[in-house]
């Protein structure tokens, strides 16, 4: 089959881009290896493991089960568009930093992007909801218990 | 794991994603939440040469929500919408409790409920749903339209009734009698992972506490959603009991036939498909007493 | 020093790279004209290969290359033996290791035939659906009793049965010991560990620039210098010309160390013949198949008990699954024999295994490496004895204890270190007591007659461990201050999330007097260090800390005596602090490091014959043998008797690695480890049909545990320094994950009253199904 190609404009983190993908090209492909994006991490490629999630219109989404020309027209949202230009963190990077929520780091994009849409819904949330919101991102390093403990904080910093 | 060459077209209308599937068939396979095309895909275990795009038609997507008539949701609604709305929640409790068990946030934020349930995965809880609340799917293709019983478009796993120029369109559901309990419960290794076993129970009493009628439908435990109401029919006339909870339950038991798998063996199922009836019938009948 | 940091939960100098998206893991490595590849892999286990047909995927656009085991010519050879047999007297060992690309035979699932080189990914799996492969199909070996039946086909046609090693050790005298026994208790013990399964898959990306002579490999190795050398060595090469770069790895656990894969071989290789740079990145699919697992031990094992609950003496005879080649020698099996020792004082043991060629993937260390099968069987065999003879399990626990003024402990078996194993030091009690304490095992009891009285199923677990870690031959580092005050140090190891950037930084500091962020640590670029063995063992902090030390101090030295000269001072009155040498008194007299450090590399004047120049130094440490760690888990669990549903209500983990260096580093790890130690115990089990098909092959169906499975788990730690050690360091990478095994069985068993309905939980992994079929079956019998 000739490559079956589409021209697709879309936002990524507030910037717009436009780009020419064939349609097979997966979501986390193209802004990995396209838009060198490389923030975006893939783990499956099969929806499981979570390290993939971006906001799409700003709903956490896997980008492994996406194609590119679906994402044409919307506005993406990945780990590189959290810190502000200055470089300041987030609340929630922040306390994954305090609380030492990461160790390789390869889940964290998928963990950052998945809570800070959860947390935007939940301003007081129990650990137990933070333990379900969390269970679509598989980490092997940490055990869970210091990202847990950095949503909680995050969260009680942005209550204020 | 990437896959294999297709040829992309978004349908940009109804009139048009039933039109391209007609003139390409089985060739074609519709895309709509994509969470269980996309891996199949990726594996390329599914290779399908055109791919119809139907996320940007809204004329499938959405709940219509009436007091005393059916309620229709359209099959591009996704998991998400449904969980954010209150009424439906309300209206059919089965819904609100089955949602969760579905994958998690990222995915049910993209699947749809017309998409699951062509899917017709034997171990997903919404077709097993669809059956117990006697939902009637509404086909089209781009010269008929047709409704279907959910307890007949099932045809066996990851099969339906669905003819290649087909789409599901709707999905309605019948109002729930008052005096109606229901309670949805699953075994599963990890939250969000596909059933083990899975029922969902419903009952309803009259004035008296008598039982009016009963549902009782399980998945995960043969090859698509098996309707063992009829194991109910201890109850039809009587208070129910704890005891006849019990009879029924081991009267469903023997009504699947599950077939085991790297999680679970088949004994196991079995077992806990009886535990999990006697619970979800006690629940169920305690929320109907109660007017929950 | 003004702000000591050493010890201190020190918040990660990595952090901000990994937390910004900005950190290179090796998929994020591009390149100018990269191609990319993919390989061909067995569909089936045991087969002989008749033919591979290529040309259809030549003619594919977009696709450059299809190379077979006949293309690759002499490049094509065994991989090395990395780790040789220890030398046990008696024992056998065959030597067949991997190949990069099959040429006679297959020997299992996945293993590669054909590497496929094209413009994407994309169209590089295109292209192996257009390859023919004509295999003729063997039987496979899968199961390990069978495979040692005559009647049984080979993996290895040249040898005359599937056995790949067999080694016995003993200490004491097992039979005079059992003849003296109260009781004998024996059991047949089934132990699975799982594969690692890192979030990031493996990936090598290889660029040949043939104008420099230069070649560079980005690898998510844990070994790179290992690699440097021996691809060095097949490419024809001077070391000088291979850099091997392991960038930020998304996490190893052992197999990512399991070097000269089959794709790193080969991709380098390509890359010359191509002159473009490639790349290949693992895919989770290929992951089940391609990276190396650790499976299966039967164990026969057997405990001579005193009335009073002394062990008199363990026998213990098992299989080991080895997989199809056996490149990693005798580690696992070896770290299981003599892991099973434990804390206790085991006088007489009479330890035998056999080593088994399967068709499945091949087995190497995965964290525990071994040591978790041990520790079932010793601490089932004493949960088993204490039911007998009707002693409370901590009590036998507590009574076999080696008793602090019994170390260093020689237990003379040897160890995968080539040493006797021998425990430098430890405390066992007070560890056990702090457990018991953290549990409320007191009150235990009494608080599960009073859920039972409400129908709920509540049990406690208790298991103790030891973990040999930090073993040899050495690292090294250098540690150099620059000119603008700033410290950086490079060491040869890998590093996958164990916090190295921080802890090095935090030894330096507590030389050099400097802030921790102002020390840039580099770990897995050979360019940098040229020297060193790896991330394995629960090494990197013991070995190459004390490297890091080691050089820290040096490079002091060189500060203060060049600081002396120039306040012409004794060296002996100067602090250093703060980044800066002072006279001790007169704070106004001082120099700062980046001005020393410019001064020792003067642009004029002679340097003092003798002198370096640079504020720098380079300096190895090898430990003469192990440090041993050791711990107490407990758990109290939650059953539902009829679904066997499980959730975990508390977790304790008290735990004693020596000095620690920063707690909260620490405390991560064995977080990671016991969440691992939860996924082997309870949902982690590859599911092998007897053709040596996976029927699992997939993160839906291979069961990581997720934050709901996780509980939270509350840490003490004990400090006994390892006198092996400057720092008195012992590893903790493993110990998390070794005992969690036991501690399911003895807890589930103890919340529905098992061992009383004649059931016992003697294989790990458990699951709701099994425990299921275990008490339906223990109850018929
Ligand atoms: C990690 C993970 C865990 C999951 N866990 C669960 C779980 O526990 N329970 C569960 O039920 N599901 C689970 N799923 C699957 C998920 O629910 C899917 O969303 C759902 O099964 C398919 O819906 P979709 O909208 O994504 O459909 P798609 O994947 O887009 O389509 C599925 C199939 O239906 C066809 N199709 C889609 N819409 C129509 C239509 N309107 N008319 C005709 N044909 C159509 C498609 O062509 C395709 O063949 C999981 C998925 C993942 C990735
Ligand atoms: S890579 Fe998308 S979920 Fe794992
Ligand atoms: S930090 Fe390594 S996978 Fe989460």
């Amino acid at each position: 089959m000739d490559n079956d190609l589409h021209d697709i404009a879309l936002t990524v983190n507030g910037a717009a881009y436009n780009g020419r993908v064939e349609s097979r090209l997966l979501l986390s492909d193209f802004l990995r290896h396209d838009l060198k994006l490389a923030g975006t991490h893939v783990g499956c490629e099969h929806g499981v493991c979570g390290a993939c999630t971006v906001l799409l219109d700003g709903e956490p989404v896997r980008s492994c089960l996406m194609l590119a020309v679906q994402a044409n027209g919307h506005a993406i949202s990945t780990i590189e568009g959290l810190a502000s230009p200055a470089g300041d963190y987030t609340p929630l990077q922040q306390a994954m930093h305090d609380h030492h929520g990461l160790q390789c780091g390869y889940c964290t994009p998928g963990i950052l992007m998945t809570m800070t849409a959860f947390l935007d819904e939940h301003a007081s949330p129990s650990e137990d909801e933070v333990r379900e919101a969390l269970s679509g991102n598989l980490c092997r390093c940490t055990g869970y218990q210091n990202i847990v403990d950095a949503v909680m904080t995050a969260a009680s910093r942005m209550r204020g | 794991m990437k896959p294999a060459p297709f040829k992309y077209i978004a349908a940009t209308s109804l009139a048009h994603a039933l039109a391209l599937k007609s003139e390409h068939g089985d060739e074609a396979k519709f895309l709509a939440g994509g969470q269980s095309l996309m891996p199949t895909m990726n594996f390329r275990l599914a290779r399908p040469t055109v791919l119809i795009d139907i996320n940007g038609i809204d004329e499938v997507s959405g709940v219509d929500l009436s007091e005393t008539g059916p309620t229709c949701i359209g099959a591009m609604t996704r998991y998400r919408t449904l969980e954010r709305d209150a009424r439906l929640a309300a209206a059919f409790p089965l819904i609100r409790e089955a949602l969760p068990e579905i994958a998690h946030p990222q995915i049910r934020n993209r699947g749809t409920l017309g998409g699951n349930l062509c899917h017709a995965d034997p171990a997903s809880e919404m077709p097993a749903l669809a059956v117990a609340l006697r939902a009637r799917l509404k086909i089209q293709s781009s010269t008929q339209r047709r409704w279907i019983a959910a307890s007949d478009f099932f045809l066996g796993a990851l099969t339906t009734d669905l003819q290649p120029d087909e789409m599901l369109t709707t999905i309605e559901l019948p109002p729930l009698g008052p005096r109606t309990g229901s309670c949805f419960m699953e075994i599963a290794r990890r939250r969000g992972d596909f059933a083990i076993a899975g029922v969902a129970a419903m009952v309803t009493l009259d004035d008296d506490d008598t039982c009016i009628g009963a549902r009782l439908v399980f998945c995960g435990v043969g090859e698509m959603p098996v309707d063992a109401s009829d194991a109910t029919d201890l109850f039809k006339g009587e208070a129910i009991s704890d005891k006849a909870i019990r009879d029924v339950a081991a009267l469903a038991q023997n009504m699947i036939d599950p077939g085991g798998s790297v999680h679970a063996s088949a004994d196991y199922q079995r077992h806990v498909a009886g535990v999990l009836t006697e619970r979800a019938l006690t629940t169920a009948h305690q929320r109907a007493r109660d007017g929950q | 020093m003004s702000t000591r940091s050493f010890g201190q939960p020190v918040k990660r100098n990595e952090d901000r790279k990994l937390l910004t998206g900005q950190a290179l893991f090796v998929d994020d490595v591009e390149l100018p004209g990269m191609l990319h590849v993919a390989f061909l892999r067995s569909q089936v286990a045991h087969a002989r290969i008749v033919g591979i047909d290529v040309s259809k995927a030549l003619q594919r656009p977009g696709v450059i290359a299809a190379w077979t085991a006949a293309d690759l010519g002499a490049y094509w050879r065994h991989g090395p033996l990395l780790v040789p047999p220890p030398p046990i007297p008696g024992t056998i060992f065959h030597e067949r290791t991997q190949v990069p690309l099959a040429k006679d035979k297959v020997r299992h699932v996945g293993e590669p035939l054909v590497m496929v080189v094209a413009e994407s990914r994309y169209i590089a799996e295109d292209a192996l659906d257009d390859i023919d492969v004509e295999l003729e199909a063997l039987d496979a070996v899968v199961d390990l009793e069978r495979a040692l039946e005559a009647s049984s086909a080979r993996v290895h046609d040249d040898l005359d049965s599937n056995v790949s090693a067999h080694v016995h050790q003993s200490k004491g005298n097992y039979v005079a010991a059992a003849a003296k026994a109260h009781c004998i208790l024996k059991r047949r013990f089934l132990y699975e560990h799982g594969i690692s399964s890192p979030i990031e898959t493996r990936g090598v990306v290889a660029n040949w620039d043939a104008r420099a002579s230069q070649m560079t490999i980005w690898d998510t190795t844990q070994a790179p210098v290992f690699v440097r050398n021996g691809l060095a060595a097949m490419l024809g090469l001077n070391e000088r010309n291979v850099r091997v770069v392991a960038p930020f790895v998304g996490g190893g656990f052992g197999p990512k160390i399991m070097m000269f894969y089959p794709e790193e071989v080969l991709l380098p290789w390509a890359s010359m013949r191509l002159n473009r740079p490639l790349k290949w990145i693992e895919d989770r699919l290929e992951h089940f198949f391609a990276t190396t697992h650790e499976r299966g031990q039967i164990h026969d094992a057997e405990i001579a008990i005193a009335a009073d609950g002394r062990i008199l003496g363990v026998k213990d005879m098992f299989l080991h699954d080895g997989g199809a080649y056996d490149p990693y020698g005798l580690t696992v099996p070896i770290n299981s024999q003599c892991t099973l020792l434990g804390p206790y004082v085991i006088a007489n043991y009479d330890s035998t295994f056999t080593q088994v060629f399967t068709n499945l993937p091949i087995v190497t260390p995965y964290r525990g490496a071994g040591r978790q099968h041990g520790v079932f069987v010793i601490e089932r065999l004493l949960d088993l004895a204490a039911h007998e003879l009707g002693i409370d399990r901590a009590e036998i626990r507590r009574i076999n204890l080696i008793p602090p003024e019994a170390f260093p402990y020689n237990n003379e078996i040897i160890y995968q270190d080539f040493a006797p194993l021998s425990y430098d030091s430890g405390n066992y009690e007070p560890v056990l007591d702090m457990a018991l304490e953290a549990i409320g095992y007191a009150g235990f009891k009494a608080a599960q007659a009073e859920a039972r009285a409400q129908g709920r199923y509540i049990g406690l677990g208790l298991a103790c461990y030891v973990e040999g870690t930090g073993i040899g031959p050495y690292e090294g580092a250098k540690v150099q201050v620059q000119s603008n005050g700033k410290v950086s140090i490079a060491t040869g190891i890998g590093t996958q999330g164990q916090g190295h950037f921080t802890v090095f930084a935090q030894i330096a500091a507590e030389q050099l007097g400097v802030a921790v962020t102002d020390i840039d640590v580099v770990t897995g670029d050979t360019d940098q260090f040229y020297w060193g063995a790896g991330t394995f063992a629960s090494r990197g902090a013991v070995v190459a800390g004390n490297a890091v030390n080691e050089a820290a101090k040096v490079v002091r030295q060189k500060a203060l005596k060049l600081a002396g000269e120039l306040f012409e001072c004794s060296e002996d009155d100067l602090v250093l602090e703060n980044g800066k040498v002072s006279i001790t008194g007169v704070p106004g007299q001082f120099i700062t490091l980046g001005d020393l450090a410019g001064r020792a590399n003067p642009m004029r004047g002679a340097v003092k014959p003798g002198t370096e120049p640079g504020l720098e130094a380079t300096q190895y440490f090898g430990p003469p043998s192990g440090a041993t760690a050791n711990g107490v888990h407990a758990m109290i669990v939650e059953m539902d008797p009829r679904t066997f549903d499980l959730k975990i209500l508390k977790y304790v983990v008290v735990h004693d690695c020596g000095t620690v260096i920063n707690p909260m580093i620490l405390a991560g790890q064995i977080h990671g480890g016991v969440a691992q130690g939860i996924g082997n115990a309870f949902f982690e089990k590859l599911a092998w049909d007897d053709q040596g098909q996976l029927l699992n092959a997939s993160l839906a169906d291979y069961l990581l545990p997720t934050s709901l499975d996780v509980p939270r788990m509350e840490l003490s730690h004990t400090v006994t320094p390892s006198p092996l050690n400057p720092m008195g360091i012992k590893g903790a990478g493993e110990a998390g994950a070794i005992p969690v095994g036991p501690l399911f069985a003895q807890a589930i068993e103890d919340a529905l009253d098992l061992p009383s309905r004649g059931i016992e939980l003697l294989e790990i992994p458990l699951s709701p199904s099994r425990l299921y079929e275990l008490t339906r079956k223990g109850e018929r019998s």
